[in-house]
């Protein structure tokens, strides 16, 4: 089983994820998923509905527990993501994090001093100009739209300079202008040698951003693809069409 | 094959044992044991009562060591071996408030009564029972495995309290009649009736434990083979 | 760590100023309570010291079950529970900082029911003793109720279950609490003693075991 699923490997390695798998009851939601993620690298991780992706970056970020298989962050195995660990990972789910009942300010400065960030209100203000909320910082976040609210949580996973970004459709309800913001900011983010694993339901987003490319289905990696340019050819030459942004 | 056939012939054994026992244990009670000089009939009910409560507790502390090993190992036996104890535990206790019941009916003159040790008991039965609905109410059994033991160590731990708890709020059990420091104080015939009835209580939870925990582990297999052919 | 645990309660605290769902609830179940106890005993007569006690814990317990179920909704609802677990902070710290909200919103249903026990019922409720045996009972309550809310935060029937696990094993403090109080209210505060050892036993007892286990149930 193991030896025909493809796995990437590369050297010096942020992450290494081996034979992982994660089942609720009979259901299987991953099975036997092994590759490595090279730092400053954006692997765009890809499939249908059902297929996975979401399973997989929760276990990555110590939410959801495996049933089988290691993660190693940084170089050191753990059967539980460790408190250092998480301190040195943003990350963004479906929901967004945030209180509605709070203003954004409140809302980030509260996980600035989670995180425990360095001089919180400098570094709050920045992420805010970062997503082009600073007119927003005294709104509640209740009566700020959904793309709005994704702005803020895109701020909330950059507030404490984390090095690897795992971004679970990022781009959920963001406008072209917005999607082309965080476009950059993951590309200026990457050059500065930031990691980024990232899944999308919109292909040429990923595309744009990706460096190389993990298809699951069904909870099994069905290709990978290791340049730009494979990328691009796999997920043309797929029978599903690329979503329309 | 050989393996599993001896496996199989050694468990026979043991369901033999607790049958021919329990068979035994049944004829003393009506047959061998007198009875009670101011109880009459009805206390034969205790031979039956009491190993069921010793064994009500047991699985309660079988599910504590095994909720224990399973956080700090988290191997399935451990799980298998804790769902096993619950089941069987709430039988037990099941048994214990009937009989219990039946009991009093004729001696305090009511079905029920608050007394320190039945309430203890009705409370243990609750707890067995939010057990067997944490484990069912939670989809991934998985994390409900593990729930569940934190569930079985934080149960355990306050079942002291809870009985000292209603000890001092009130009491009108029986005062011990088996162990005391003097000697037990009942007729022999009697005390043979009770300790063959324990010895056949004994062998049967084993027997009935072992045949639960072959069950859990199929249980398991079943599962894992679906995983597998629904991929 | 002290730095995270107050940005968590204030944050919740904060938050409960704002959106004011989860204490006002609780107030209102907890009075709504007393209110039919009062029809379903006798509240006034030479026994109320006794009965008193009783339509007060039952009411605090009331209270504090839906006051836990309303938290975990409020939580999980935008995923800040979530924002909360991936952040680093140690395990035992949201615990802590989640038993010291809870127990906040627990202590004013405690005080606002205590006054209306005095007011409808003509108890001398304000006394030292009184307070103590509130303050213990609640921890107790509170430290197994937030243990069991995060365990059943995500399951079928979470409303089911969280009072399925709860009250059975939380018997300890409704009988203490009720005996205590009852004493104290009667005068004989003296005789109030092992019941106020057992509450703030099992406070300190299962909050410990609580901060031990919570690693465990925090992730799914």
């Amino acid at each position: 089983m193991t030896s025909s699923t493809p796995v990437l490997r590369c050297d010096d390695p942020i992450l290494i994820v081996d034979g992982l798998t994660k089942r609720y009851g009979w259901k299987t939601a991953l099975s036997e998923v092994s590759f490595s993620v090279a730092p400053g690298t954006c692997l765009l991780i890809v499939g249908p509905n059902g297929a996975g992706k979401t399973t997989l970056l929760r276990i990555l970020a110590g939410l959801t527990r495996p049933t089988a298989g290691t993660i190693s962050w940084f170089g050191r195995a753990h059967q539980v993501v460790p408190v250092e660990v998480r301190a040195r990972l943003g990350v963004v789910t479906h929901r967004t994090m945030l209180d509605p009942d709070l203003t954004v300010a409140e809302n980030l400065f509260y996980y600035a001093r989670l995180y425990r960030v360095a001089e919180p209100s400098v570094r709050v203000r920045e992420v805010a100009e970062l997503v082009d909320v600073v007119g927003l910082l005294h709104e509640r976040v209740r009566q700020l739209s959904r793309g709005l609210q994704q702005r803020v949580t895109l701020a909330r996973a950059f507030l404490h300079r984390p090095d690897v970004l795992l971004l679970d459709e990022p781009d959920t309800g963001l406008d072209r202008a917005s999607r082309e913001r965080l476009r950059a900011l993951l590309d200026r983010y990457r050059e500065r040698g930031g990691t980024v694993l990232l899944t999308t339901h919109a292909y040429e987003f990923g595309l744009e951003v990706a460096t190389w490319a993990l298809y699951l289905d069904r909870g099994r990696v069905v290709w990978t693809a290791a340049d730009p340019t494979q990328v691009r050819a796999q997920l043309t030459e797929m029978d599903s069409p690329v979503v329309p942004v | 094959m050989a393996k599993r056939s001896s496996g199989l012939s050694w468990l026979a054994v043991l369901g033999g044992a607790s049958f021919v026992l329990v068979a035994l244990s049944v004829a003393m009670i009506f047959l061998y044991a007198p009875a009670d000089a101011t109880q009459g009939d009805v206390q034969r009910l205790f031979y039956l009562h009491l190993p069921a409560a010793w064994l009500a507790y047991v699985s309660f502390f079988i599910i504590f060591v095994s909720s224990i090993a399973f956080l700090l190992r988290g191997t399935p036996f451990w799980n298998r071996l804790a769902r096993s104890a619950a089941e069987l535990g709430f039988i037990f206790t099941t048994l214990v408030l009937l009989t219990g019941s039946i009991w009093g009916r004729p001696i305090w003159g009511t079905w029920w009564t608050w007394d320190a040790r039945l309430t203890t008991t009705l409370i243990l039965w609750f707890i067995y029972l939010g057990y067997f609905l944490l484990r069912a109410y939670i989809t991934d059994p998985e994390r409900g495995a593990r729930y569940a033991a934190v569930l079985g160590i934080v149960g355990f731990v306050d079942i002291p309290i809870i009985h000292m708890s209603v000890r001092w709020w009130r009491t009108l059990h029986p005062q011990p009649i088996v162990v005391r420091s003097e000697g037990p104080n009942m007729p022999t015939e009697m005390l043979v009736t009770m300790l063959v009835t324990l010895v056949a209580f004994i062998v049967l939870y084993l027997f009935l434990l072992i045949v639960k925990y072959r069950i859990e582990t199929v249980r398991d297999a079943v599962l894992e083979l679906r995983a597998e052919t629904a991929n | 760590m002290w730095g995270q645990l107050l940005a968590i309660l204030y944050r919740d605290l904060l938050s409960e100023w704002r959106a004011r769902e989860v204490v006002i609830g609780m107030l209102v179940m907890a009075l709504l309570t007393l209110l039919v106890f009062n029809f379903a005993f006798d509240l006034t007569g030479a026994q109320r010291a006794a009965s008193g006690s009783g339509a007060f814990w039952v009411a605090v317990v009331f209270a504090t079950l839906l006051g836990l179920g309303r938290m975990t909704a409020r939580e999980r609802q935008d995923g800040a529970w979530e924002g909360l677990v991936l952040a680093p902070v140690e395990r035992s710290v949201i615990y802590v900082a989640k038993l010291l909200s809870m127990v906040l919103f627990v202590a004013i249903v405690d005080l606002v029911a205590l006054v209306v026990l005095a007011a409808l019922f003509d108890l001398p409720v304000f006394r030292p003793g009184v307070l103590v045996v509130l303050a213990l009972g609640t921890v107790g309550l509170c430290a197994l109720g937030t243990l069991f809310s995060v365990m059943t935060a995500q399951a079928k029937a979470r409303e089911v279950l969280l009072p399925a696990l709860l009250f059975p094993l939380a018997i300890p403090v409704v009988i203490g609490g009720v005996r205590a109080m009852m004493l104290e209210l009667s005068g004989a505060g003296a005789e109030a003693a092992p019941w106020k050892s057992l509450l703030g036993g099992f406070a300190v007892l299962f909050a410990a075991l609580s901060v031990l286990t919570f690693g465990v149930v925090v992730e799914e």
